[in-house]
């Protein structure tokens, strides 16, 4: 048997490390917003032959600022963001909002000193549809976690001894945090070193986090809570925890791993628009295998030892 | 089921085997009800245009709004694309008209004819001396029911004749007697295209653009006009467009990733729990075609969210079955015979499988009710997944077990009577 509640210091500690650079990461570099939140163009073509290069393309891009609708134009592409996907063949550029006019002038300006250009994919969006879809994201997160809170609430309402059932709820929600703040705190990190932006989503996958994050907690803690029905206090409170942990550790992981087996087929033979909403989820779920082992029944007996 | 196991394994592995033939996508499957794709996997455009109400009276705005779409429902149509939707969309207060054309080669093209539907009106003119005021009217393309092509009897010049419905013919009517013997001109997408002189008061709602038109232009005009003017003005506002052929990649490589996750999760489930893990695979195989078939039937339109939702869903179907095969190991360690276990296992998984998908799909449904359409495919192959996993993990491994798993005779006689 595993003498999990024994180091349990060492495990929170890790946890609070993580959590401690995801926050900061968080706070000091924030997220890049991706054209669905800031509005803007992500514009998806490939040259086959005579390819130029990710400078070249750049250039091109800045060049255009003012010129690309016979003057009138606003378009400032001076940070054009440009990427080349290399197994696809294809470049991936991020410019600000290109209108249509804009659109048609650059593509046949490609067209013309390239003539292999073909587009493969071209999203614009204005600035004025980033609100709507920001407020449905701060909606649907209020929901989930009122939703879950709720469920978590009902899931333990019979348990009272020796620690409360709001504590056993707290606990969970706590978890919850811990298993979003990870992945989100990743994003902040990739959006600074690697400008990796964050879009619409990046907050599914971490709501989706949110709900399994959940179940894997309650797993754990439906197990003690059973082997406290049938010890009756006969067995130390960190010692039951303990047994309960090693006797779910195998469902535990292995729910996840299966998840996380289908997520790591998506993320290396899946499309690659997918890639980053992937990594969140495998990132999400990750965390949440070590936060239902390691960090939950942990807290628990810490909060059983405090009230002594 | 607990009387005849054989029976309905059958009929489930009956309607599994038909599911598979009706969701391939060739043969019968192709011909009956053929899968309906979204715009990111077969390539086409989605297109969000913001309408400019602001001279739209508060009372007429919904019925200007279905005229709007109507007629750039017919534009689109004209141009070929197979079932275009077009929806209005009311956001943050703003009036918003979403187009969305399938399987379309030249978007360029398509975006052209929907913006440059002829937003047609008349307006007065006041001249004096050297400068020319237009004061617009309130008689707009929107009363226009139709137009024909005709020639001036003199010069054999192609004109356009356009028909007012009832309203527009009084406003027509009213407008022309107050300016007999003054110009009035008629606008074109903003521009002025003629500005005759009044004759006389015309009533029955009946009038004549004669323009410099050649025969094509007039042709194309009276097209279009007969595919309605725009009743008001749109803006582009937001354009996703993915071409077929990244469209179909996206596709393949979903499709590839699906199976190569399948088989990742069986093999798992077969080294790790040996022969149950063997019952638990082809358990996952009818989740996949039952699944797939409800999608098709309901039907869903898969977009590649949905496909990643439901690929998730093959890794989250086997959760039941884990739950209950360790259950089962734990009663087995107990010393119950093997049946015992596997019905104990059942039994006391039940609460755990339930919860466990409960937060699951709390949140499939807030996604599925607060966002926008991307996540909604997600959210709702997320939930028919995790609905329909927990009655094929359940039902269809506890037949298995109940019919291929015996007790050897001795272990029966002695401990399940225990």
């Amino acid at each position: 048997m595993l003498n999990i509640i024994g180091r349990k210091n060492i495990f929170l500690a890790v946890s609070a490390v993580l959590i401690g650079i995801a926050l900061v990461a968080m706070v000091i570099f924030g997220f890049r917003q991706g054209i669905d939140f800031a509005g803007g163009t992500l514009w998806q073509f490939s040259i086959a032959s005579n390819t130029p290069s990710v400078d070249d393309l750049k250039s091109f891009f800045s060049a255009q600022g003012g010129s690309a609708s016979g003057g009138k134009s606003n378009l400032d592409a001076s940070d054009a963001i440009v990427t080349y996907d290399e197994a696809n063949g294809s470049f991936m550029a991020r410019l600000p909002d290109v209108s249509e006019p804009d659109h048609q002038k650059l593509s046949s300006l490609l067209k013309t000193s390239h003539p292999s250009f073909e587009e493969a994919g071209f999203q614009s969006i204005g600035p004025s549809v980033g609100n709507e879809l920001r407020k449905n994201a701060i909606i649907a997160m209020i929901l989930v976690i009122l939703g879950i809170s709720l469920y978590v609430a009902f899931a333990f309402r019979k348990v009272f001894q020796p620690v409360s059932s709001w504590a056993y709820g707290f606990i969970t929600l706590l978890t919850l945090f811990h298993d979003v703040a990870i992945p989100a705190g990743l994003l902040a990190l990739l959006g600074h070193y690697a400008k990796i932006e964050i879009d619409g989503n990046f907050i599914v996958a971490l709501l989706v986090v949110m709900g399994f994050s959940v179940h894997d907690t309650i797993v754990v803690f439906d197990r003690i809570r059973e082997n406290l029905l049938l010890d009756r206090g006969k067995t130390a409170f960190p010692e039951l925890v303990n047994k309960s942990v090693n006797q779910t550790i195998a469902r535990s992981v292995n729910t996840s791993l299966t998840l996380i087996l289908v997520l790591l087929a998506l993320y290396f033979a899946g499309p690659a628009s997918l890639h980053y909403f992937v990594l969140t989820l495998l990132v999400g779920v990750t965390t949440g295998i070590y936060s239902s082992i390691f960090v939950a029944s942990p807290l628990l007996v810490l909060w059983q030892g405090r009230k002594k | 089921m607990r009387k005849h196991p054989l029976f309905v394994l059958f009929l489930i592995v009956l309607v599994a085997v038909t599911a598979a033939f009706f969701v391939y996508p060739k043969n019968f499957g192709a011909k009956f009800m053929p899968w309906r794709l979204g715009l990111d996997l077969i390539g086409g455009s989605h297109l969000v245009y913001k309408v400019d109400l602001s001279k739209v009276a508060g009372g007429d705005r919904d019925s200007v709004l279905n005229g709007l779409r109507d007629v750039i429902e017919k534009r689109v149509n004209l141009f070929g694309v197979s079932e275009p939707q077009v929806f209005v969309a009311k956001s943050a207060g703003e009036d918003n008209l979403v187009v969305e054309l399938a399987g379309i080669k030249d978007i360029s093209q398509a975006i052209q004819l929907i913006g440059e539907t002829p937003l047609l009106d008349f307006r007065e003119v006041y001249g004096n001396g050297s400068s020319t005021e237009f004061i617009q009217t309130n008689l707009t393309g929107r009363y226009i029911t139709g137009a024909q092509l005709a020639f001036d009897p003199n010069t054999q010049a192609p004109q356009v004749s356009i028909s007012f419905n009832g309203d527009g013919a009084n406003i027509f009517e009213q407008m022309t007697a107050k300016n007999v013997g003054k110009p009035l001109a008629i606008f074109l997408d903003g521009s002025p295209i003629e500005i005759p002189i009044v004759q006389e008061k015309i009533s029955g709602g009946q009038a004549v653009i004669t323009g410099k038109f050649t025969i094509n232009e007039a042709r194309t005009l009276v097209e279009r006009f007969n595919a309605g003017a725009l009743p008001a003005p749109i803006t582009l506002i937001s354009q996703q467009t993915v071409s077929p052929t990244l469209g179909a990649d996206s596709l393949k490589k979903g499709i590839i990733a699906g199976i190569i996750g399948t088989l990742l999760v069986m093999v798992f489930m077969i080294v790790y729990y040996g022969m149950f893990g063997v019952f638990a695979a082809l358990a996952l195989f009818i989740y996949i075609f039952l699944t797939l078939g409800v999608f098709k039937i309901i039907p869903i339109t898969l977009s590649l969210a949905g496909l990643a939702g439901f690929i998730m869903t093959i890794g989250m179907a086997v959760d039941a079955n884990i739950l209950i095969f360790e259950r089962i190991k734990e009663e087995l360690k107990k010393g119950l015979s093997r049946t015992t276990a596997i019905e104990e296992g059942f039994r006391r998984a039940w609460p755990s499988i339930r919860d466990s998908n409960t937060s699951t799909i709390i949140t499939a449904v807030i996604l599925y009710f607060f966002t926008s359409s991307f996540v909604k495919g997600f959210a709702l192959t997320l939930l028919i997944g995790v609905l329909v996993s927990m009655f094929s993990a359940i039902a269809t491994t506890r037949l298995f077990l109940r019919l291929f798993v015996k007790d050897s005779i001795k272990t029966e006689n002695s401990k399940s009577n225990a």
